[in-house]
């Protein structure tokens, strides 16, 4: 029978939930590091007992960790991040330029067929690279040097580089995403970028529909259609079946289309899950209720999905990376909460239940599916 | 022999229980300590000091003798009690609440 090992980056350290196929019986593992803020954790598709986790901390900086057994024994491997050449400036909160400044790893991402390739979306937002198992790390740094780069801006979190997607068709095809630049594909391993944000509406920016500047939250795709991907952007769900090249609103009846997180389902490439929140200021779900809304329809059409789930006085937010979805036939949904929660289902989204109710803030939820 | 202490979460990174002895050629001064502790831990490389610019964290302060050191060059000579291991030098946290 199958196993599942879910992988949840807290604000205070790392825990890892284990369970057999029937995803009932959870055994809890943590904390890893602890007292350490865990962005994130990530195991190999290629080698799943090699995982990456990125561990800082306000105090000592960013450590990158890699476990070659599943979680069980860790070791540091390298934690330099230098920007390429001389970094020049971004835009500043006040419009002014300002430096170019490592500051922590959002997000690490392994490639898809070799366990020592690696790749780190960080703060300031740049994206970097390893090939010996994260020992050393280079910068794709024709992202940063776009155009466009002097203009970009942090939303409120930061300007990190958050979400990194690998076109399983296509080797050479990527995707990143950056609050608040916007969304970006290499279609050349990460050598060159463009913006891809044909489409997108942000009122919060001088001209709505400008190149860069848009605050994207979160993309997402499924593996048998990489041209199609979906988007949680800080206002509107969107989509786009071109690759990037054009996308289009699919909030339809969500109750806020304010939030972070979206994903897809495994086996079915236009089931789509979101975790609406009520508005940028009011980061919880609408009435108290936490609601995970799921289109089979690849967006408009929205059903809630909320047994087993608070349904008053649940004022928790899910951040950007804090939802996985396993591959099991009876597909696996999960995702993490500031209020320390992490939730789980095991029909797709229909029941829910707390794997665990009292961990730190959830920063981020990865699940692997083991033979 | 250097004495040297570290917060908790730097000695769990290091893998030490306890403060840790090292050998400084030449000089004893900020840098030499780091230089030496670094080469012995590697891990700790990046955690006290900018990788970048070597310059001292912001949450990070250094403590001999009774005084904070944190703000003198880092090629200061440190004081005799530290060069000859009377005395530990301290690497500590900022406290942080809330």
């Amino acid at each position: 029978m199958s196993n599942v090992r879910v992988l949840v980056g807290t604000r205070k350290g790392g825990f890892i939930l284990s369970a057999d196929g029937k995803r009932k019986d959870w055994t809890v593992e943590g904390p890893h590091f602890a007292g350490w803020e865990i962005y994130h954790m990530k195991g190999s598709p290629a080698d799943p007992d090699t995982i990456y986790a990125s561990q800082s901390s306000g105090w000592f900086g960013q450590v990158v960790q890699r476990s070659k057994d599943g979680g069980k024994t860790w070791n540091t491997v390298g934690n330099q991040f230098p920007y390429d050449g001389v970094p020049g400036t971004h835009q500043w909160y006040d419009g002014k330029p300002h430096p170019w400044e490592f500051k922590r790893v959002w997000h690490v991402e392994p490639s898809l067929s070799d366990p020592e390739t690696v790749y780190a979306g960080v703060e300031d937002a740049a994206l970097f690279r390893s090939s010996d198992g994260g020992n050393s790390w280079t910068e794709l740094s024709g992202l940063r040097k776009h155009d466009t780069g002097s203009k970009w801006q942090p939303g409120a979190g930061g300007m990190c580089l958050h979400t990194i997607l690998l076109d399983p068709s296509d080797p050479e095809r990527m995707y990143i995403a950056i609050s608040a630049a916007g969304v970006f594909r290499s279609d050349d391993a990460g050598s060159t970028w463009r913006p891809i944000t044909r489409g997108l509406n942000s009122n919060f920016l001088p001209d709505p529909k400008a190149e860069v500047g848009h605050c994207v939250h979160r993309i997402a795709l499924h593996k048998s259609r990489p041209q199609t991907l979906f988007m949680q952007k800080h206002w509107d769900v969107m989509r786009t079946d071109d690759a990037g090249e054009n996308w289009h609103e699919v909030s339809g009846n969500l109750p806020t289309d304010f939030g972070f997180v979206i994903d897809v389902h495994a086996h079915e490439p236009e089931t789509i899950y979101v975790v609406p929140i009520k508005s940028d200021s009011e980061h919880f779900p609408p009435d108290g209720k936490l609601r995970v809304f799921r289109s089979r329809t690849g967006g408009n059409e929205w059903e809630p999905l909320t047994k087993g789930l608070p349904q008053e006085n649940c004022y928790v937010n899910v951040l950007r990376d804090a939802m996985a979805i396993d591959s099991l036939d009876s597909c696996g949904v999960y995702f993490g909460t500031t209020g320390g929660q992490v939730y789980g289902s095991s029909d797709g989204g229909d029941t829910w239940a707390p794997i665990v109710r009292d961990l730190p803030a959830v920063l981020s939820v990865e699940v692997q599916t083991l033979a | 022999m250097i004495r040297v202490a570290l917060p908790a979460h730097l000695r769990n990174l290091a893998h030490v229980d306890d403060e840790i002895t090292l050998t400084v050629e030449g000089p004893v001064t900020q840098r030499s300590i780091l230089d030496a502790l670094e080469a012995s831990f590697p891990t700790l490389r990046g955690t006290i000091r900018d990788y970048g610019t070597q310059q001292r964290r912001p949450f990070i302060r250094f403590f001999a003798c009774s005084e904070d050191l944190s703000h003198e060059s880092p090629d200061t000579l440190l004081p005799a009690e530290v060069a000859d291991g009377t005395e530990p030098f301290l690497v500590v946290g900022a406290i942080a609440g809330g």
